[in-house]
């Protein structure tokens, strides 16, 4: 085991070793702070009876969508405002303005036009994706450096040529650090999706289900679940971002 | 005055024309003026220009920094349209960027993500020629240039040397007419600026292209360049012309050669009496 592991696993074990020794020697009550064992036995019946399996499914598939939806719209018009002066002008200021909105803002309104069942949640998570993409693929576009531009220019570059050749490729990495985002906030949003809108099927559904029948020890393990979904997000999109900017390690 | 020193060379100098006419575009400039607004004032960077440069020729252009040299060279490619006079690439009025002219700037200019050879092709993106006629095209550039073994490797990987020859490689692989060269070794260490003087003189010389070298080392003006314009800030203008040489044969230490860069010195305002080193001048012509 690597230094780095220990002391990264140093302050976990202790927090959970606190927490086990608070909830068995009565400092807190075990109803609202359920010992380690008990959330064991809510993850075991969970698994067995197949429920973790449909809410990860059901909350993946959900999220995934309102991914692709968001994060598409976002990137393209990103690029498209990047490329111009003029669309910079146009509409940056007002993409800088809708950022400021915390992104939960917008639940009331979205559930007015799409409802709160399954439409309203994939507008919602495809909102969440949408304001890290647009906002990066802009301004990776907009950064690219004047020399390429008139590179482009010398090289005599017609119709996409620039795109495709210098402005994609160039702004690769900030895209990608905005789909990555957009990743972990359209996890957000499913779950935030889930417990505001109407119950569905899925974590969030599940986590409802432990709040209203009092079973904290069903929501702490479902917890745990988001922790590590949102971790496998993360690592995923890291390797990906490695292999397509190779030339960046050579 | 003759610059021909020699019936034999004469005759050298006749054969590399008649192969060089065969490419390269005529290039004229007539009372060429450029004006940049600065902080609502109009600045002249430009005053004046006019010279024409024959099919073939290799011209050096040599001025302190900011006598407006590489703004010339962006008129020339088409990269700025905007200023007075006329310019003309083999008879037509420059409007915008054409395949017929190529530039190398003084950074290589490499696409990062792109291995070497997709850099050279690049440049051969709109060319009407099939797939495989590019890459024979491309693989022949970079043999010219000496990179056969460089080919797939990305700019990060190769030096700086190595990279502005794959940049010479990228302006030479569309077959321009007009070859733009803005202080192309400017950021090479000395070695390898003397070692790409010689192929870059073996490579124009051999391709037979119209090419123009904006340089601040006169020596290397001399050294490249059939005529040297020397050019003087405040605004830009032309001071002289100077006549080197038809040839291209030379040699660094001919004292014609040393006799002519004395001059152009001279003409910049550094006395040839005081000249010890390249390093020494080159200083001295960028505090001017």
């Amino acid at each position: 085991m690597s230094r780095s592991f220990v002391q990264a696993a140093l302050a976990p074990v202790i927090l959970l070793i606190l927490w086990e020794a608070a909830s068995h020697s009565g400092l807190v009550d075990p109803r609202f702070l359920p010992p380690l064992e008990q959330v064991w036995i809510a993850g075991r019946a969970e698994w067995a009876s197949g429920d973790l399996a449909a809410a990860i499914r059901a909350s993946l598939a959900r999220d995934i969508l309102g991914f692709i939806v968001g994060s598409t719209i976002g990137t393209v018009l990103g690029v498209v405002i990047g490329l111009s002066k003029t669309t910079q002008r146009l509409l940056g200021p007002m993409l800088v303005v809708h950022r400021q909105i915390a992104l939960f803002a917008w639940i009331p309104l979205l559930s007015a036009w799409f409802g709160g069942g399954e439409v309203g949640k994939i507008a919602f998570i495809a909102m969440a994706a949408f304001q890290p993409t647009v906002v990066n693929s802009w301004r990776g576009v907009a950064n690219i450096p004047q020399q390429y531009r008139e590179l482009s220019m010398a090289l005599a570059f017609r119709g996409l040529d620039f795109l495709t050749l210098i402005a994609l490729p160039g702004s690769l990495a900030e895209i990608f650090a905005g789909l990555r985002a957009a990743l972990i906030y359209a996890w957000m949003a499913t779950i935030g999706a889930e417990l505001l809108l109407d119950v569905a099927p899925g974590l969030g559904g599940r986590m409802d289900e432990g709040q209203h029948l009092f079973e904290m020890n069903l929501l702490v393990f479902y917890l745990i679940v988001l922790a590590i979904v949102g971790g496998l997000f993360t690592l995923a999109t890291g390797r990906l971002e490695t292999r397509l900017a190779r030339w960046r390690a050579a | 005055m003759s610059y021909f020193r020699s019936v034999s060379q004469m005759d050298d100098v006749m054969a590399e024309l008649s192969i060089a006419r065969k490419k390269g575009h005529e290039l004229s400039l007539a009372r060429v003026g450029k004006e940049f607004g600065v902080a609502d004032r109009a600045v002249t960077v430009l005053s004046d220009i006019g010279f024409d440069v024959r099919p073939g020729e290799f011209l050096s252009i040599v001025g302190a920094s900011g006598c407006g040299k590489s703004t010339l060279l962006r008129l020339i490619l088409g990269l700025d349209t905007v200023y007075d006079g006329e310019i003309r690439v083999g008879g037509e009025r420059v409007l915008r960027p054409g395949a017929d002219r190529a530039i190398v700037f003084q950074e290589h200019r490499l696409l990062p993500w792109l291995t070497a050879e997709a850099n050279v092709a690049v440049a051969l993106r709109r060319s009407p020629l099939s797939k495989a006629e590019r890459r024979e095209k491309v693989a022949g550039l970079l043999h010219l240039v000496g990179l056969d073994h460089a080919a797939q490797a990305y700019p990060a990987q190769l030096s700086g040397g190595m990279a502005q020859r794959v940049a010479i490689a990228r302006a030479l692989v569309s077959d321009p007419r007009l070859l733009l060269l803005d202080e192309p070794l400017g950021a090479l260490d000395a070695l390898t600026r003397l070692r790409l003087q010689d192929e870059l003189k073996r490579i124009v010389a051999d391709e037979g292209i119209t090419t123009v070298l904006v340089t601040h080392d006169v020596e290397e003006a001399v050294y490249l360049g059939n005529r040297v314009i020397v050019m003087q800030p405040n605004p830009g203008r032309i001071a002289e012309i100077v006549p080197i040489s038809e040839s291209y044969a030379r040699d660094r230490s001919d004292p014609f050669f040393i006799a002519r860069r004395d001059e152009i010195l001279t003409q910049l305002g550094v006395g040839h009496s005081t000249v010890k080193g390249l390093s020494e001048v080159e200083a001295r012509i960028d505090a001017a």
